[in-house]
């Protein structure tokens, strides 16, 4: 199906339906019961996952295909949000003039940061990018270009926002104050109510939702092209691939592009989703939040980074809102004792203390679960499945197959 | 995404759920039919507190939840009551908001202005939180005062003192009770003249983002309007951990004040390392050199241990002050916690309590009604003395606390002292003052 | 001319604690091939030797006030430090005063203790794992120790005095001759002068004994010296352990010049591997060389002339060399060929 291989289309076909069902999937408890603490299912976070979905995707393939780790990622997703945001300002709300933009800007800033650290590999080729994004960074949290120009072009740490007095050339009081795509509004929603249950169907996350699989299905092609094969040797040995008289730069950097313009994407998504732009998506946290979302996932396989984005994305926003308080009512039918007992044992995992649950379940995966969470679902369904030697995942394939630390 | 990976079986059940899911009658939830976004239906209504529980400032986060956990209890009618038995305004019965039991949510905003909109947007999205407040920043408060806005709910700013948050940022939606850069320069300019005299010469060190900026230019003109006369002011990025490189000029700068536009982690860190460069035991121009604080926290001076002896600054509140509503919550908190508050935590506390008193006396939960209710509102007994809610920019009008740091605390919290307490009338300014002009409140919006 | 002295004398302070961090980096890096991202962390567990023994210095007894109240009107708890009431006041105070630099006999055995567990307990797994996988595991371990610290010691800086005897700043300016002063702090001279000596003892180890002989050997080439039937593994462990207290010990005497909080270690964290590969990977003198060389430019970078000129250039200077110095020497300033280069 559209030119893929079995295997594809069947990984392809999953994630449309994840996709899709994704409002009934992740809200799979009853809306007033105390599970539904862990749906995730309100329109945000499903935004969310979409989009850093597609900033994983796009990592992924400059470091798994061809195993340069960019440590500067977030620059991209910055700069694509405050070109969005530009265009809401100047043009007006409709989100595709933004969406176009940021993916340009974040090429442009894409091909010159890549022509230059290019330049080196490995470790180095890393601080590179770490430090143009930390450059970035600085000057979009400090908003210096603006000073030099006199108007703020990032405005600094509160982040860009559109005034009432931006000009919005294309505004007219007939179209919505908010980001929409020719004037259907990306924050309505249509919540269905099924007994007890009830599911949020979200114009903006249906978008996301559609862009992901678009950018999933071009992964997938990118993966299995001959550009991808190259890419591929590159990652396994560069020296062999230029002693043959082959210029693997361009391939690189055309893939350091691309990646980047997924970024960008993913970028202008947030922001038509949420029109501000704030420079701490830039940051070295940011950026080192899709390298763990994409080791997490399992770098080099195809679905590993949707799932890493997804897993890091749910701890954040669902862990972080559990309070002492809620504990209280989960074990409130406990007798008082057992249950303040219970309140205290969990109490530093979750709320105030998310990031030590996220930084335990880093080490456990990777402990336990070398080829990241892919090798985990392949795992349980191996247990499900019939034993059948043929039927061999190339997920699973890619999962395993990395390189060791080099000697 | 989900985690599960769907198998054809799983996928047959979900589609048989959607399929019996659509076939039942439906309807919109809240949207439509109540008017404004997230009404609240049953006999219960939910606030979301959005506040810093990672990050730098989370040991402020922390204060704030509990003086709002504090508040919910007073609304419900348990505990003391606390300064519901001080406050003006006697709408509040204790049987939480119009009858209704008040209930609440928490998130994490790390000071962030990203995670912040995210986190809000999961109460009000997921919780169906009504009005959110909280926060230890002025980047976090504009952030999320503009996600407020969009959504149809009611910001109650916690700790944000940059004159953009009432200023160039304001909106309809938000209100802020906490006092902002201008106020502190107006409260100091007449202490630190009578301090350290007319003839000064102030360096300023200034966090390079947003509200170091606003308040340096509100100190500046406040201090050059009384004679000092600003020799410099360096910006200091907001990373910076070392602040010696930007402290080692001052001296040989011809200045003999030095003036931290710091916050947080910034402030401990610039003013110890002044302290290390002895800076206090200095003589320039023949006076005594000083340093000056404009914004304190009481977390601020724990961090600093001794070095703040002697500083100047100023505050929003302070547990030590004697008026019957400051006693009543220093009790009630003091009881709860076995600690004193602190004036991020009174600020979330107040501004809990005047939301559900505004609701209270509007009738309705329509953020439109509040608006309303608290435009102009004017109120007493909750530790400030008494105090205006501005119509034109949602601002707070109330007095204003210079602090000092005390040279012998007795105890671990005793840290600062009052030094004087400066009148509304002294801190007041025109809507349309030019440090706070550029923007417009607009409409309430009510949402959906 | 003082300005640039005084600057000169604040880079070189902060490069001690870039080098000492970044020293220890390339030892693992060098010695282990692995990428640590929790060496940050080490060294804010450092420096929470210094807040620890400060807290167990001053564990009190407590007698209730007959005149004084607290501020809810109770009797006010007036604490006693146990070494005041067993040393007398006036010895014990003088040990309370000197609780960072008592620090560092803690902080030798904690940090050698922390870096062998971590090593055998976890890092030893990931020797033949790839970079990816090192840096998602000490990444994760790097915040469940911050977090960890945060439980115990809550998120708010805490104050950690030096001294008194360190307390003020010596003045140079008579010494050189100027006419104005030119002041620095006692506390930041101590610190520079320790760093210099803890740098001068890990060189001296490496390089005068058999120990460090054979470590020196197997960064360079690893598969030989244990072809030669030397337990290589061993050794490197114990390097684990030395690289701990490196930053262990940077962390103590950090405590005074900054209140040490939680997430100190994530602040020096990017900065110290930015000083390692500009010193290039697996280069000890490269590692100290681009510390002092970083944190001298980063302070230049601060004073007033040049931010006239160029407005926030103090924000971005270290990043900006860091790019000319990878552009110009392909692996950094003394580095290898071929060490993390794939």
């Amino acid at each position: 199906m559209l030119g893929l291989k079995k295997h594809d289309t069947q990984l392809l076909i999953i994630v449309i339906c994840l996709a899709l069902f994704a409002p009934f999937l992740l809200n799979p408890f009853p809306a007033d019961s105390a599970m539904a603490q862990f749906n995730a299912g309100y329109p945000d976070l499903m935004q969310r996952f979409a989009i850093f979905g597609i900033f994983a995707i796009g990592f992924n393939l400059l470091f798994g295909l061809t195993g340069y780790l960019s440590f500067g990622h977030a620059a991209f997703l910055g700069i694509g949000s405050y070109s969005a945001v530009w265009m809401f300002k100047l043009l007006g709300y409709n989100i595709i003039p933004g969406m176009i933009l940021s993916v340009i800007v974040s090429a442009f800033f894409a091909l010159l940061i890549g022509y230059i650290s290019l330049r080196r590999s490995g470790i180095y080729f890393s601080i590179l990018t770490l430090a143009f994004a930390q450059m970035l960074f600085a000057i979009a949290y400090s908003d210096l270009i603006g000073r030099f120009v006199g108007t703020p072009i990032t405005n600094g740490e509160t982040g860009l926002q559109v005034y009432n007095s931006d000009p919005q050339f294309f505004h007219s009081a007939a179209k919505p104050d908010i980001p929409h795509l020719f004037g259907q509004k990306m924050q309505s929603t249509y919540t269905l109510d099924v007994g007890a249950w009830s599911f949020d169907f979200n114009f903006g996350y249906y978008f996301c939702a559609l862009v992901l699989i678009g950018m999933f299905y071009l992964a997938i092609r990118i993966f299995r092209s001959p550009f991808g094969l190259m890419l591929r040797a590159v990652k396994s040995n560069q020296q062999r691939m230029n002693y043959t008289g082959l210029n693997t730069k361009p391939y690189t950097l055309a893939v350091f592009v691309i990646s980047g313009m997924y970024a960008g994407l993913a970028g202008g998504l947030m922001a038509s989703m949420d029109p501000l732009s704030g420079a701490e998506r830039m940051q070295w946290t940011a950026s080192g939040e899709v390298v763990l979302m994409t080791i997490l996932g399992g770098a080099g396989t195809l679905i590993g980074p949707v799932l890493g984005a997804g897993f890091i994305k749910y701890f954040e926003n669902i862990f972080a809102k559990i309070n002492d308080n809620v504990l209280h009512s989960w074990f409130s039918f406990l007798p008082d004792g057992i249950e303040n007992f219970m309140v205290t044992l969990v109490h530093p995992f979750v709320g105030k203390g998310w990031h030590l649950t996220l930084g335990l379940l880093f080490m456990m995966v990777v402990i336990f679960l070398p080829g990241g969470l892919v090798q985990g679902a392949e795992k349980i369904g191996a247990t499900f499945r019939r034993k059948d030697g043929k039927s061999d995942d190339a997920e699973a394939k890619a999962a395993k197959q990395r390189n060791p630390a080099a000697e | 995404m989900s985690f599960s990976n769907l198998t054809r079986r799983g996928l047959i059940k979900t589609s048989a759920v959607a399929g019996a899911g659509l076939a039942l009658p439906t309807y919109l939830r809240a949207d439509g039919h109540s008017g404004f976004t997230n009404a609240p239906t049953g006999s219960t209504v939910t606030l979301g507190f959005n506040v810093p529980q990672t990050g730098p400032y989370a040991e402020e986060g922390l204060d704030e939840l509990r003086a709002q956990e504090l508040a919910v209890q007073h609304l419900n009618g348990e505990g003391d009551g606390g300064m519901m038995n001080t406050f003006s305004s006697k709408a509040l019965k204790g049987n939480g908001i119009l009858g209704k039991k008040v209930e609440f949510v928490t998130g994490d905003t790390q000071t962030k202005s990203d995670a912040a909109r995210a986190s809000a947007k999961a109460m009000i999205e997921k919780d169906g939180a009504i009005m959110i407040n909280g926060g230890s920043s002025s980047g976090v408060a504009v952030a999320v005062q503009g996600l407020c806005q969009e959504a149809g709910v009611i910001f109650m700013a916690g700790l944000t003192h940059s004159n953009d948050t009432t200023g160039k940022d304001k909106k309809a939606n938000g209100f802020r009770h906490f006092f902002n850069g201008y106020m502190s320069a107006a409260a100091l300019a007449p202490v630190l003249k009578n301090a350290y005299g007319s003839d000064r010469r102030a360096y300023h060190l200034t966090a390079d983002y947003t509200w170091g900026w606003t308040q340096q230019e509100s100190i500046a003109a406040a201090t050059e309007a009384m004679g000092w006369e600003t020799v410099n002011n360096v910006l200091t990025p907001l990373a910076s951990t070392d602040f010696s490189s930007y402290i080692a000029p001052v001296l040989n700068s011809g200045a003999d004040v030095l003036v931290l536009n710091h916050y947080g982690g910034n402030m401990v860190n610039s003013l110890t390392n002044a302290i290390q460069f002895d800076l206090l035991n200095k003589e320039v121009n023949g006076k005594k050199f000083e340093i000056v604080v404009p914004l304190y926290s009481e977390l601020m001076a724990a961090g600093a241990g001794k070095n703040v002896q002697g500083v100047i600054g100023s505050m929003n509140w302070n547990w030590q002050l004697q008026d019957e509503g400051s006693k009543a919550f220093v009790k009630s908190f003091g009881e709860k916690y076995g600690r004193p508050p602190s004036n991020s935590a009174h600020t979330c506390y107040v501004q809990t309590l005047l939301y559900a008193d505004a609701c209270e006396r509007a009738g309705t939960f329509n953020p439109c009604g509040v608006v309303e209710a608290l435009e102009d509102f004017e109120f007493d007994g909750l530790g400030n003395g008494p105090v205006l809610y501005r119509g034109d920019d949602h601002q707070c009008f109330k007095d204003v606390l210079v602090m000092k740091g005390k040279e012998n605390p007795s105890n671990e919290y005793d840290t600062l002292e009052i030094v004087e307490v400066t009148p509304r009338a002294q801190v007041e300014y025109a809507p349309d003052h030019p440090m706070f002009a550029g923007g417009e409140l607009g409409k309430c919006n009510p949402g959906a | 001319m003082d300005a640039i002295i005084l600057q000169f004398l604040n880079g070189l302070d902060k490069g001690s604690a870039y080098a000492l961090i970044a020293l220890g980096l390339t030892l693992i890096f060098g010695t282990l091939g692995v990428v640590n991202f929790a060496h940050g962390a080490i060294f804010m567990i450092g420096a929470f030797c210094s807040v620890t023994l400060q807290r167990i210095l001053t564990l009190s007894s407590e007698t209730l006030s007959e005149t004084e109240k607290d501020f809810l009107g109770n009797p006010l708890k007036i604490k006693t430090p146990y070494v005041e009431s067993w040393f007398g006041p006036e010895v014990g105070a003088s040990i309370i005063d000197w609780a960072v630099p008592l620090a560092i006999l803690l902080a030798i055995p904690v940090m050698l203790f922390v870096g062998f567990v971590m090593e055998r307990g976890l890092i030893k797994h990931f020797y033949k794992r790839p970079h990816a996988d090192q840096i998602l595991v000490t990444f994760g371990l790097a915040i469940v120790l911050q977090e960890v610290i945060k439980y115990f010691y809550g998120a708010n800086p805490i104050p950690t005095p030096a001294p008194s005897a360190f307390v003020g700043s010596f003045d140079f300016g008579p010494l050189l001759g100027l006419d104005s002063s030119l002041a620095y702090p006692y506390w930041r001279l101590v610190y520079f002068g320790f760093s210099a000596l803890i740098i001068g003892a890990v060189f001296a180890f490496l390089q005068f004994t058999t120990f460090g002989m054979v470590v020196r050997a197997g960064m360079a080439d690893r598969e030989t010296v244990g072809l030669l039937g030397i337990d290589i593994d061993r050794r490197f462990t114990i390097m684990f352990g030395i690289a701990a207290a490196v930053a262990g010990l940077a962390g103590v005497m950090y405590a005074p010049i900054n209140s040490p909080n939680y997430h100190m270690g994530m602040d020096f964290l990017v900065l110290s591997f930015v000083v390692v590969v500009v010193g290039g990977m697996g280069s000890l003198p490269g590692a100290v060389l681009a510390g002092f060389m970083l944190g001298i430019l980063e302070s230049l970078a601060s004073m007033n002339e040049i931010k006239n000129i160029l407005p926030g250039i103090d924000q971005i200077i270290i990043y900006v060399v860091a790019i000319i110095i990878l552009l110009t020497r392909p692996r950094g300033l003394m580095g290898r060929k071929g060490v993390m280069e794939e």
